[in-house]
């Protein structure tokens, strides 16, 4: 435990939060947390799911979740003692003296009331000021947090607001009564990397300018290590370790806190490249792909992906990395047969796959598998593990009785489970589990390729580590091809041996993961890295603020002009607001699809695109 | 976000063409509906004319009112001409009481439109204030109670309900007359005395549903981010409930309330007949009774056109009250 | 579902979802064996009072013709509860077997199937049942297929509704993407997972048909004499409402405790979905 500053504002002493577990007995979700904050600091709650770090928080709200509550301890903010008051008294400090920014701002705004009359609310019903007065403050408070035409925002309704302006206008409702302490619960953890990067940003400014006192809860120590003064780990309800922020990253103490740090930055996976065969495992030709009625020129009326093509031999893992909404997931549901190409082929073996589900063989569906994202829905939670690994044995290979079970057994020793795991629902078992059951269900096809869609992000750092570690052993010893698919740029460059960049349907960058070392790259793909947070203190000043684009013709989202257009900071008018780039290949053997190959693709001096 | 006023008759005319767009497939729902009810009560059933004059009738006899009641015409001309003269108004001739349909109706339709308003005048307020009472108090012992209470109602029969009113407060109280038989030159007084039972009877089955369906859609709305995030800027429940929550249950709240009031349809069916009501829905019991087919088909397109009816108003007043919609 | 399984969640249930479950258990059982119980043939005139009151050779009165209540209430409880049980399974079965065939088959299937469910949902069900019982008459058969149709197209819109959502979930588009055929994906990775909301339904839908079929009696529209359900019972003993006599107290009870124990248990189920 720190020392106590002198001028502790806030104070925890002994908190403890219960609630009743599904066998009537009561067990604490957090217990004997100490700690004090002085004013104008930022600390950061830090831990994996579970760990107790927003019910902490809350209960700073005076708020337990869940028929939950606040079972032990004190909380002191400023000269309140919180737990002593009554719920009238309690009521008048929320939204006034201590205020929240929730996880999702895009459910935690009301969908049927103006942004305006949500943000003023707190501020009208505690009576700090009248509604004029509070307006204005708040139109204000909009252009702080960097959010456009600030005046226009009020009347309009969440829905018509992207996920990191919600964060903003959230962030924003918070301040309206400088507040003393302001609790901040994972506000940027729904948004992609490069959305991320610009609300750190503004969060930062506004907390920097205001010194307003604040509570940070997130997973991410890279995040937080931008955020925060002081860093406090949590482990299954209890205090782990705590300190300031450098001293917690240069030097952790505690073993759990080095095992959080190592699990952040994987270390790359350092194989070497198998001899290749002439004829690659997996080809797709240009295919293009997506939802509604197709066109003569083989466009989907909503396309998805677009013209993408990519090689990938045995025993390799393509990495393909994107955005939410990049197409990434789609590329798989266009491999395995689920969504048919409007144009262009997939190859197996060199030999053409039949496009949809109807006319491939059992042979060729056994030969490609798939793993999804979130493994709670894509095992049947009707069936027992065993019930799930048996069906592919039966359907692929026949396999009954004793020759299943011995299989099944086998199948459990690989993904490293117990067997007693076996007669098991699969609501029964952990996320890292239930992982483990849905790649063993893959591998119970003895498959040549395996499609993992996200398969490690629902997962806490540690755990999706493990599930990489294991992925990497199994392609090792049976020599399938994998194509993964993340947001993770990290985890990308450190397991895959090619990667592909999807934006907006477009395979804008692709190349061996050695070329992804040097120095030039697709506008996008510099964009990506230069966003991902960096585990040091310092990085957020030093990534700078996002440059001012330069100027180009009117209409940047025409779909016969580069994808990136609207956000590119190499643009260029009368070119690239003029034609369509060409696919190009740099000296470094990475692809992109971009008007330019020379220098100006090169980084900024002060980020490094590979730690490696 | 450029002309504002542009975009405003733009999201006008989109809202007009929305709700158009339900109108126009309530309408074609409803043509469905005619068609289905004419199927089963014309079509299926054999043949009306060898009913009508039984085993001992002559083929010609058959054949000739066969002629007369236009049976021998093909299927799809026999619709025709039954909508059309739904459509104008004239629903053919009762078999039983040998004058037009519509005149038979034109007397019981009033009676029944009175009954329908009153229960609705007096079940909605109290249903929607159950409802949020129930939902405020969550789990209190205040929910509870009115939970048994609703759920015993809406599965009592209101034959049950209505006999023991009769019971109640005809025999042992002898407060109300157990006939409910309005004369031409009643008072209001009168008025209202004679239909006290009939509609405390249909208010109690449809309230109940109503206030159950209220309750649940708020209840859904309590456990969203957004009330958690409410509670969290320190506002009262009374006023989360109020500012936060109903606006976003509006649509399930109508269509709860629609849904129940068209409970009242088949309600009024089984209280009509109890206080001998002369109203539609035992008029179509009657049909029923002496297998009077026209009578039959008109009274239930009202009653199906009714609850169309009581269906679009909810899902036209769901989309105004949806800002999604509104604001696009 | 094991036995154990089932026990340990009728532990679970609250007051109301134990009382519920007795009264249908009690309601069930007396259906099955209660008529080998009559002390009396159900049709004969053995009370020369009619109207009669509680007493040990008629422990529940005698009914408007002097006939014992009990064993007529034994036999009417069987009507109800075996028409309305029957009627109910055959609307789920056909309401749940066309919804897998909606969610699974075609778009225009889809789109045919639920067109014309949602015609069928737009007809008020007693208006419906009323125009079926003028057009077909009232066997028990009739009745029963009558109160079932009425019901299919309630079930088939949950039920799809259930469907399609399973159907976009990741682990039925893994079995697709195995290769799985559209059958073995209908009966084993969705309709295991509809089964408890389909239980609930299938509750709903009992009392709904029983509350039906008992009107339809009360209306001298349903079950035809000899046979009486107790709606039918309700009907015929009409007049003793004058004197409070059991022959109609009886009957109107055993219906309302059926109902009401049903709801009740549904109510107290953690999956039940509500309508």
């Amino acid at each position: 435990m720190a020392p106590a500053p002198a001028t502790s504002y806030v104070a925890v002493s002994g908190l403890r939060v219960s609630a009743r577990g599904p066998d009537g007995t009561d067990f604490d979700i957090v217990r004997d947390i100490d700690f004090t904050l002085a004013r104008g600091e930022v600390l950061a709650l830090i831990g994996e799911s579970g760990s107790g770090k927003t019910t902490i928080a809350l209960a700073l709200l005076g708020h337990a979740r869940n028929g939950a509550a606040i079972t032990g301890g004190s909380i002191r903010v400023g000269d309140v003692d919180l737990l002593s008051l009554g719920a009238t008294d309690m009521r008048a400090l929320r939204g006034n003296r201590i205020s929240y920014v929730a996880q999702s701002a895009a459910a935690a705004f009301n969908p049927a009331r103006t942004i305006m009359d949500q943000a003023v609310e707190a501020v009208c019903v505690h009576r700090l000021m009248s509604r004029a007065e509070a307006e204005a403050k708040a139109i204000g408070l909009f252009g702080e947090l960097g959010l456009p035409r600030p005046e226009n925002i009020g009347r309009k309704y969440p829905h018509q607001f992207s996920g990191g302006q919600l964060q903003r206008l959230m962030a924003a409702m918070a301040l309206m009564s400088d507040p003393d302490l302001v609790i901040l619960d994972e506000p940027t953890t729904a948004l992609d990397v490069t959305t991320q990067i610009g609300v750190l940003q503004a969060f930062r400014n506004v907390v920097r300018r205001r010194g307003t006192t604040a509570i940070y809860v997130s997973h991410d120590l890279a995040v937080v290590a931008q955020m925060a003064d002081h860093i406090l780990v949590l482990q299954q309800g209890h205090i782990v370790e705590t300190g300031a922020t450098a001293r917690m990253i240069e030097a952790p103490a505690q073993e759990y806190t080095r095992t959080l740090m190592a699990a952040a930055h994987p270390a790359p996976a350092m194989a070497e490249r198998g001899p290749v065969a002439s004829v690659p495992l997996l080809e797709v030709r240009g295919v293009t792909a997506g939802y509604g009625r197709i066109d003569a020129a083989g466009t989907p009326a909503t396309p998805v992906l677009r013209d993408v093509s990519l090689t990938l031999h045995r025993g390799q893992t393509l990495g393909v990395i994107g955005e939410s909404g990049s197409g990434k997931s789609t590329l798989a549901r266009t491999i395995c047969g689920l969504l048919p190409p409007a144009r262009g082929e997939v190859l197996l073996d060199g030999a053409p796959l039949p496009p949809g589900l109807k006319g491939r063989s059992r042979e060729n569906f056994r030969r490609v598998q798939i793993a999804f994202q979130n493994a709670d829905v894509a095992l049947n939670p009707a069936q027992s593990v065993r019930q799930i690994l048996n069906r592919p044995l039966a359907f692929y290979h026949g396999l009954r009785g004793a020759a299943a079970a011995a299989r099944i057994a086998e199948l459990l020793d690989l993904i490293q489970l117990p067997a007693s795991i076996g007669d098991k629902r699969c609501t029964e078992l952990s996320g890292g589990q239930k992982q483990r059951v849905n790649l063993a269900r893959t591998l119970a096809a003895n498959p040549d390729l395996i499609l993992c869609d996200e398969v490690t992000s629902a997962l806490d750092t540690v755990v999706g580590a493990a599930i990489l570690d294991l992925l990497a052993d199994l392609q090792r010893d049976l020599g399938i091809g994998i194509i993964f698919i993340s947001h993770d740029i990290s985890t990308v460059r450190a397991i895959c041996d090619d990667i592909l960049v999807l934006y907006h349907g477009h395979a804008v960058e692709q190349g061996p993961r050695d070329a992804f070392t040097q120095a030039r790259h697709h506008p996008y793909t510099r964009l990506l890295v230069s966003s991902v947070p960096e585990l040091r203190v310092g990085w957020l000043p030093e990534a700078g603020s996002a440059p001012a684009l330069p100027p180009v013709s009117a209409s940047v989202d025409a779909a016969e002009l580069c994808p990136f257009l609207s956000r590119c900071d190499t643009r260029e008018a009368g070119l690239c607001d003029a034609s369509f780039p060409a696919r190009q290949r740099l000296p470094a053997g990475n692809e992109i699809l971009c008007h330019f190959a020379d220098q100006r693709l090169a980084p900024p001096a002060h980020s490094q695109i590979c730690a490696t | 976000m450029t002309a504002s006023p542009d975009a405003h008759t733009q999201g006008g005319r989109q809202l007009a063409l929305m709700i158009l767009g339900r109108i126009g497939a309530s309408v074609v729902t409803l043509i469905l509906v005619a068609l289905v009810v004419f199927a089963i009560s014309s079509l299926l059933p054999g043949d009306a004319a060898q009913e009508a004059l039984g085993q001992s009738a002559t083929p010609e006899q058959i054949a000739a009112l066969r002629q007369e009641m236009g049976l021998d015409r093909p299927a799809y001309e026999r619709f025709g001409t039954w909508a059309w003269g739904l459509i104008g108004g004239d629903a053919g001739q009762s078999l039983v009481a040998n004058m037009p349909v519509g005149d038979i109706i034109r007397e019981r339709l009033p009676n029944s439109l009175i009954l329908a308003a009153i229960t609705t005048l007096v079940a909605v307020p109290l249903a929607l204030g159950i409802g949020i009472a129930s939902a405020m108090n969550r789990d209190g012992r205040l929910d509870r109670a009115l939970n048994i209470a609703t759920l015993s109602m809406v599965a009592l029969p209101e034959f049950l309900v209505a006999t023991l009113a009769v019971l109640i407060f005809s025999v042992w109280l002898q407060w109300l007359p157990s006939i409910a038989l309005v004369p031409e030159e009643a008072g209001v007084a009168e008025l209202l005395k004679a239909l006290a039972m009939p509609v405390a009877a249909l208010a109690i089955v449809v309230m109940a549903q109503m206030a159950r369906m209220t309750r649940a859609a708020i209840i859904d709305q309590l456990d969203r981010p957004y009330v958690e995030m409410a509670v969290l800027k320190g506002l009262s429940l009374r006023r989360i409930i109020l500012t936060h929550v109903l606006p976003n249950s509006v649509g399930p709240i109508f269509n709860a309330v629609a849904l129940s009031l068209s409970y009242l349809l088949g309600g009024a069916i089984i209280v009509e007949t109890i206080f001998n009501y002369p109203g539609l829905a035992s008029l179509m019991v009657n049909a029923v009774t002496s297998r009077d087919m026209p009578l039959l088909q008109a009274c239930a397109m009202i009653f199906c056109a009714a609850y169309l009816a009581l269906m679009l108003i909810a899902d036209v007043a769901a989309i105004l009250a949806n800002p999604r919609l509104r604001n696009q | 579902m094991s036995v154990g399984r089932f026990l340990r969640s009728l532990r679970g249930l609250s007051l109301a979802g134990r009382i519920g479950f007795g009264l249908v258990l009690f309601w069930v059982v007396t259906a099955l064996i209660g008529p080998m119980l009559a002390p009396h043939p159900v049709g004969a005139f053995v009370d020369r009072n009619v109207f009669g009151g509680y007493s040990s050779s008629f422990p529940l009165g005698s009914d408007y013709l002097g006939r014992d209540v009990l064993s007529r209430l034994l036999s009417g409880a069987r009507y109800t509860i075996g028409l309305g049980a029957s009627a109910a399974i055959a609307a789920c079965m056909v309401g749940t077997g066309l919804a897998l065939v909606a969610a699974l088959g075609s778009r225009w299937t889809d789109e045919l199937l639920s067109r014309f469910m949602d015609t069928l949902l737009s007809i008020p069900s007693k208006i419906l049942a009323l125009v079926l019982i003028a057009a077909f008459g009232s066997s028990l058969l009739l009745l029963m297929v009558i109160a079932a149709f009425t019901y299919v197209p309630g079930n088939y819109r949950i039920a799809r509704a259930l469907a399609v959502n399973l159907n976009q979930m990741d682990f039925v588009v893994a079995a697709r993407a195995r290769g799985e055929r559209a059958l073995h994906i209908a009966l084993s990775e969705i309709l295991p997972n509809m089964i408890h909301p389909l239980l609930a339904d299938f509750g709903l839908r009992f009392v709904f048909i029983v509350l039906l079929l008992s009107a339809l009696s009360f209306l001298g529209l349903g079950v035809q004499p000899p046979a009486a359900d107790l709606g039918s019972l309700v009907r015929e003993n009409i007049s003793g409402i004058v004197e409070g006599a059991p022959a109609i107290l009886i009957p109107a009870l055993a219906i309302a405790t059926l109902t009401v124990g049903v709801n009740m248990l549904i109510d107290a189920l953690p999956h039940a979905g509500r309508k």
